[in-house]
């Protein structure tokens, strides 16, 4: 896994609720059994119309905004438990999704991925896609360490929470395979005297 | 201390606890289908990775079947591929694998349970969201992404921390025509789809207790639509009645001994939840949903809610409905009974008793997807299919089908589809597809009519 510690990117306001997984990525694109080129198809129906043209009212297609953050209306990632979504969002080259929810799922599968899911507070995330939308060229800073997000010369910031654990593994690079495996023999034991 | 259900069953669970971080926690059957597990076995093969327990593995292919001709060979290549990788794999790893054909095939959490392999007081995991399906037996079952499926592949165990504890208690009598999915679609109306999230959601009262299995399963099913990882009712006669005979149940004495272990499992009389919801029984009625998420639902009676937040609003543009309007009359042209949630044996018993005798508009394309080939063979010993020929309804063979629209079964972009499944995203069911979440004897109504129509009143 890619390590993760800062990153001072501009980005791009999704300013939509519920974003679910069949969004970030349609099921008639899950038939492949690799990871790769999932990013040509994220948020498929929304950056495209059904004939294959552009959608050019869609954020994503919007050439005033780029960048390698999302910033996302609450309750993302709700739906299904495909990583293809977090592995859609990150070949397409975010590496955080900013949010003042995020469904469990995909968190995880984003942590895993390393993605950095940041959830702020439904507040500052307004305040946030504001600055953006009036801006697009400000830039955000995402300090891991510190667990901080702000924007760049504003007084905008704020604090986020993340698993201590998770924390240290998005920082590293490790994944849990390396932790468990580590653990065998304390996981036979358990096997051995389990109790149910 | 006092515990609950979901307590016991995690604690006992619990192999080692990371100091201030997740636990390891051990996981007794893992389910496996064709799309969320190639990935998986490519990475434990790229880093030379055995799988640890390939018999606590079962596997099916669910998602990307075909519902018709499934004798022949998949005519779509990616598809095709997709099992033909799933095959290998288990191959490769000694995995159990239920494939396309199979007597015992069918979709993950419609197939488990009727084998046996899902039982009260078990961990069990599965690359799918609805795995909390399982839940219904007094078992902690959940979805992984592709990254756990690995990790459980590789150790038996994931690292987690524990989710905080979620009841919600309805008591008292259903009305007539009010079902297990009613139930569950009205409780997410009234909490929302992130109520849940960061819970385990165990779900309380006579309601639950007077339901059987299949009903039990169709509510915990959903309780992933309301945020919550999995859900779960406490097992009791009626589950283990359920479980005894089958294929992976333990016989004589030893079962048993099961049982009564099982017995201790229920939440302790003082036992405290993190959050408790409860509701009335007599409040629920047939239920439908009106938007995007399933969240949004009203009883089939009232009117779309009006609310002027943007999100709603949009989710109502793409239905092309009116806040404020009625859905009854609306005219229908696809309905689907299938899926996860709603294609047990029991779904199409409602819906066979509802049609008998009628005849689908002919406006209706009405596709009845069972849940696997038991159920199937099921509906045809019953005589049940004799009464969708007769109606002009279309039995297909089972699988996943227009519940995510992976294979052919898709809706044409602009249809509304009136269908037992569990998700109404836009597009879920195809590309501009529209769809209305329902009971199956709501769906079955709706195609006999061309249209939704009050149910309630009609039986009253």
């Amino acid at each position: 896994m890619e390590k993760f510690t800062t990153l001072q990117s501009r980005a791009i306001p999704l300013h939509i609720e519920n974003v679910d997984t069949d969004q970030i990525i349609p099921a008639r694109f899950l038939k492949a059994t690799d990871r790769e080129g999932f990013g040509n198809n994220v948020f498929r129906d929304w950056r495209y119309h059904k004939d294959g043209t552009v959608n050019t009212d869609f954020v994503l297609n919007d050439s005033k905004y780029s960048g390698s953050i999302l910033v996302a209306g609450d309750n993302f990632g709700c739906g299904s438990s495909r990583e293809h979504a977090a592995w859609a969002i990150t070949d397409f080259g975010f590496k955080v999704v900013v949010s003042s929810f995020f469904a469990d799922i995909f968190k995880g599968n984003a942590l895993n991925n390393g993605l950095l899911p940041v959830q702020v507070s439904p507040a500052f995330l307004s305040d946030l896609m504001q600055k953006i939308v009036s801006n697009p060229e400000i830039e955000l800073v995402v300090d891991l360490e510190k667990q901080t997000i702000s924007v760049k010369d504003s007084e905008l910031s704020e604090n986020f929470e993340i698993d201590a654990y998770k924390k240290t593994c998005m920082i590293n690079g490790y994944d849990d395979i390396d932790y468990l495996i580590n653990n065998k023999e304390q996981i036979e034991a358990f096997e051995a005297q389990k109790i149910y | 201390m006092s515990k609950t259900l979901f307590d016991k069953v995690w604690d006992s669970h619990v192999v080692s606890t990371i100091e201030n971080g997740p636990q390891i926690l051990y996981i007794d059957k893992h389910l496996i289908h064709e799309v969320t597990s190639p990935q998986a076995f490519n990475e434990l093969e790229d880093r030379g990775i055995p799988v640890f327990r390939p018999n606590q593995i079962v596997a099916t292919a669910d998602h990307n079947t075909p519902t018709l001709n499934q004798d022949q060979p998949i005519k779509d290549e990616l598809s095709r591929k997709q099992l033909e990788q799933l095959s290998e794999n288990c191959k490769k790893n000694n995995i159990t694998l239920y494939e396309l054909g199979h007597k015992y095939n069918g979709i993950v959490h419609v197939m488990a349970p009727e084998l046996g392999v899902t039982q009260p007081g078990l961990t069990m995991v599965c690359g799918d969201s609805h795995t909390s399906t399982h839940g219904a037996f007094g078992a902690i079952a959940f979805g992984i992404g592709t990254s756990q499926v690995a990790q459980v592949f590789a150790s038996q165990c994931l690292l987690l921390s524990k989710p905080k504890s979620l009841r919600v208690t309805v008591n008292g009598k259903l009305k007539n025509g009010v079902l297990p999915k009613d139930v569950i679609l009205y409780i997410i109306s009234k909490l929302g789809t992130n109520s849940g999230t960061g819970y385990f959601c165990e779900y309380a009262g006579n309601v639950f207790e007077d339901m059987s299995m299949e009903g039990r399963m169709t509510v915990c099913n959903m309780s992933i639509e309301m945020g919550a990882r999995g859900g779960m009712i406490a097992p009791d006669e009626t589950t283990f009645e359920y479980v005894k005979g089958r294929e992976f149940a333990l016989k004589g004495d030893a079962f048993d001994k099961k049982v009564a272990y099982w017995k201790t499992l229920p939440t302790d009389s003082d036992a405290k939840f993190d959050k408790e919801y409860s509701f009335d029984a007599e409040d629920i009625a047939p239920m439908i949903t009106y938007g995007t998420n399933p969240g949004m639902g009203i009883k089939i009676s009232e009117t779309i809610p009006v609310d002027e937040n943007p999100s709603f609003k949009k989710s109502l543009a793409y239905m092309n409905f009116e806040a404020g309007e009625s859905l009854i009359n609306k005219p229908i042209n696809f309905v689907f009974i299938g899926s996860c949630t709603n294609s047990r044996i029991e779904d199409f018993r409602v819906a066979a008793n509802y049609i008998k005798g009628k005849k689908k508009a002919a406006n209706v394309t009405a596709w009845l997807v069972p849940g696997s080939k038991q159920v199937e063979t099921q509906i045809i010993e019953e005589g049940l299919k004799s009464i969708f020929d007769d109606a002009g309804f279309e039995l297909r063979q089972p699988g996943c089908s227009a519940c995510l629209a992976m294979n052919d079964d898709k809706i044409p972009q602009g249809e509304y589809c009136v269908s037992t499944s569990n998700r109404n995203f836009e597009g879920r069911q195809g590309q501009g597809s529209r769809t209305i979440l329902a009971s199956p004897l709501v769906a079955a109504a709706t195609a006999v009519e061309g249209k939704i129509i009050d149910i309630s009143k009609q039986l009253n």
